[in-house]
């Protein structure tokens, strides 16, 4: 630390017992400033996403003080935003879009997702393993907005001429997309799930005379359930909370699908198609961001779910 | 000596189909994405050329280029990384060298998650409701910037903590030992061993934001603008929504237009990508402990 030219330091040099350690220097001080700074960059994370919940809440909360029908909100089939006789703010029929193409997206997602990290992990090597993993990094950096459009441009023709149905632009259409999109998020966390696993029980496992695939049957997969089962969770939120692939490959008809081949209306898409339409501060506008309270709180429960359960294990 | 006996043969067997079944479904994830980029290639690839890339839309967006939207993307991604590296490599430097075991770094990693699971929709309400109105920066790069900044954070706080926690723990005993400060030892020791790791993490964010369409609808983004941005309170156009509009807003539109777009936002995203991948695996070969 200190300069030997320092004629100070040359003065404890000869007396070395008055040498004060804990002398507060610059250094000192520099440290204790950093340390502020890197903790309110640690906590900037908590505000963050405090504020996301209080700035989305305060521009809400005048459709939930005024005349909010908790009923109508939740039961009621009909979104009619602009009707000039009555309107009505119903989100049932945009959740069962939302759950519609979420259940078959992690239809198509987490069989296929899981059978994909199996056999990453369990029993591709070297050279596959490697390309298969950069391949699946590679298939989740791809943006929504271009699955919305492969939905739009290529699925949409491909599912009318197959199904012989006037519109391809569907649940079925949405939920292959964003089961496509999900599948490799799903399949690289189940990955590290799998991963997770001390080697030694595979071996003790093999030492009894097990093959590959008992290994995993029987130990592998049991040992890693809850990290896989957070692994499907958060799926299951990526699936709940994408907006622009469900906003391009659903057909924004707003009623409660009976068959794949219905058009529907996801909520994150209302809320994207409907924002700009809107005046700030009006009824709808305010609506739209009481979807949003609710679209945060459902998927923070699912985080915290899903964190909790992979947790869980580590513990135990 | 040892014969495999029936039930032997059977279990192999079972294996076998096992294994073909599954690199069968990993297969099945693939192949389709991969015709899908082929497609996209062999549709967009006549769309693409140097005027495509460096001049304005014109006749409503049915001819012309993208130059005003590959322009703006780079603004917000730049305007994002300002706002987050900063701030995403602080997080990560209190959470992996200061943070006591307690129910604060709990809630700090908890927040990180839910940080990242957060609909991009509702980042974009966040947007508007806080950047937009409360701090009135208005429609505008900045306030667009920020939003992503926000939604990115958590893959720069994830990616930099890992290649903090990288550094062996000998290292810093060392350097404490020396007498040096906890920062003097992050700063000359801790640091220089992460920097490419947090480099990768860097990249990937870029990736993330140039790809990213719902936060930026409502915040800064316009679907045209004639002007190319002037200060970071204008709107500007991106390269995302661009590939939303041109597909889905605008009548009598070529079909090579929207394709040629697709292409230029997915080359942009995969090859940020693969970059981020190339360096971590320099990195992972040249390791050192």
């Amino acid at each position: 630390m200190q300069e030997p030219a320092n004629p100070a330091a040359n003065a404890s040099l000869k007396a070395p017992l008055s040498v004060d350690f804990n002398r507060r220097g610059k250094d000192w001080y520099i440290d204790k400033i950093v340390q502020v700074l890197v903790f309110l960059g640690g906590i900037s994370a908590v505000i963050f996403i405090i504020g996301i919940f209080v700035f989305v809440t305060r521009e809400g909360m005048g459709f939930l003080t005024e005349g909010f029908s908790f009923k109508e909100f939740f039961t009621s089939p009909n979104w009619r935003p602009t009707s000039a006789t009555k309107e009505t703010y119903g989100i049932l029929a945009l959740a069962a879009g939302t759950a519609s193409v979420t259940g078959l997206a992690m239809l198509v997602a987490i069989p296929f997702s899981l059978g994909a990290a199996i056999f990453i992990a369990e029993f591709a090597s070297g050279k596959t393993r490697e390309f298969l993993k950069v391949s699946v990094e590679l298939l989740a950096a791809i943006p929504s907005v271009v699955w919305g459009f492969i939905g739009l441009a290529i699925m949409n023709p491909l599912i009318i001429e197959l199904f012989d149905v006037p519109v391809g632009l569907n649940v079925l259409n949405a939920g292959i997309i964003l089961g496509l999109m999900a599948a490799p998020i799903m399949t690289s966390i189940e990955e590290d799930a799998l991963k997770a696993v001390p080697d030694r029980y595979r071996e003790a496992a093999e030492a009894m005379g097990a093959t590959r695939w008992q290994v995993i049957y029987k130990v592998v997969l049991p040992a890693a359930k809850n990290g896989l089962l957070g692994a499907v969770l958060l799926g299951v939120g990526r699936g709940f909370g994408e907006t622009m692939a469900v906003l391009m490959a659903t057909g924004h008809s707003i009623h409660i699908p009976t068959s794949v081949f219905d058009s529907v209306r996801a909520l994150t898409a209302t809320i994207a198609a409907e924002l700009g339409e809107t005046a700030v501060g009006s009824r709808h506008y305010e609506a739209l961001f009481t979807i949003g309270i609710f679209l945060f709180v459902i998927t923070f429960i699912i985080n915290m779910t899903a964190d909790f359960i992979v947790r869980g294990i580590r513990k135990g | 000596m040892f014969t495999a006996s029936e039930l032997n043969r059977r279990n192999h067997r079972i294996q076998k189909m096992f294994q073909l079944i599954l690199g069968g479904m990993t297969l099945t994830l693939m192949v389709p994405v991969a015709v899908i980029l082929v497609m996209l290639v062999y549709k967009g690839g006549s769309a693409i050329s140097f005027e495509f890339l460096f001049t304005t839309p014109t006749n409503g967006m049915t001819a012309g280029g993208i130059f005003p939207a590959l322009l703006g993307t780079i603004c917000l991604v730049v305007v994002g990384l300002i706002a987050s590296v900063p701030l995403g490599i602080a997080a990560a430097i209190y959470l992996s060298e200061y943070a006591p075991d307690n129910a604060l770094t709990r809630a700090i990693n908890l927040a990180i998650i839910n940080l990242a699971g957060v609909p991009s929709i509702v980042h974009a309400l966040f947007g508007v409701g806080a950047f937009v109105i409360f701090f009135q920066f208005g429609t505008s790069i900045l306030a667009a910037g920020l939003t992503l900044a926000i939604m990115a954070l958590p893959v720069v706080i994830v990616a930099t903590q890992e290649s903090l926690q990288a550094v062996p723990m000998a290292f810093r005993e060392a350097c404490w030992n020396m007498g040096a400060t906890r920062w003097q030892t992050i700063r000359r020791v801790v640091l220089p061993n992460a920097v490419t790791g947090i480099l990768t993490g860097i990249i990937l964010e870029v990736s993330r934001t140039a790809g990213e369409t719902a936060p930026i609808m409502f915040t800064g983004a316009a679907f045209f603008l004639p002007l190319l941005p002037q200060s970071v309170f204008d709107q500007t156009m991106a390269l995302s929504l661009h590939l939303f509009v041109v597909s889905t807003q605008v009548p009598n539109m070529p079909e090579h237009l929207p394709y040629g777009v697709a292409l230029v936002l997915i080359c942009l995203v995969l090859m940020m990508n693969s970059l981020s991948i190339a360096l971590r695996m320099y990195l992972r070969g040249k390791k050192k402990w």
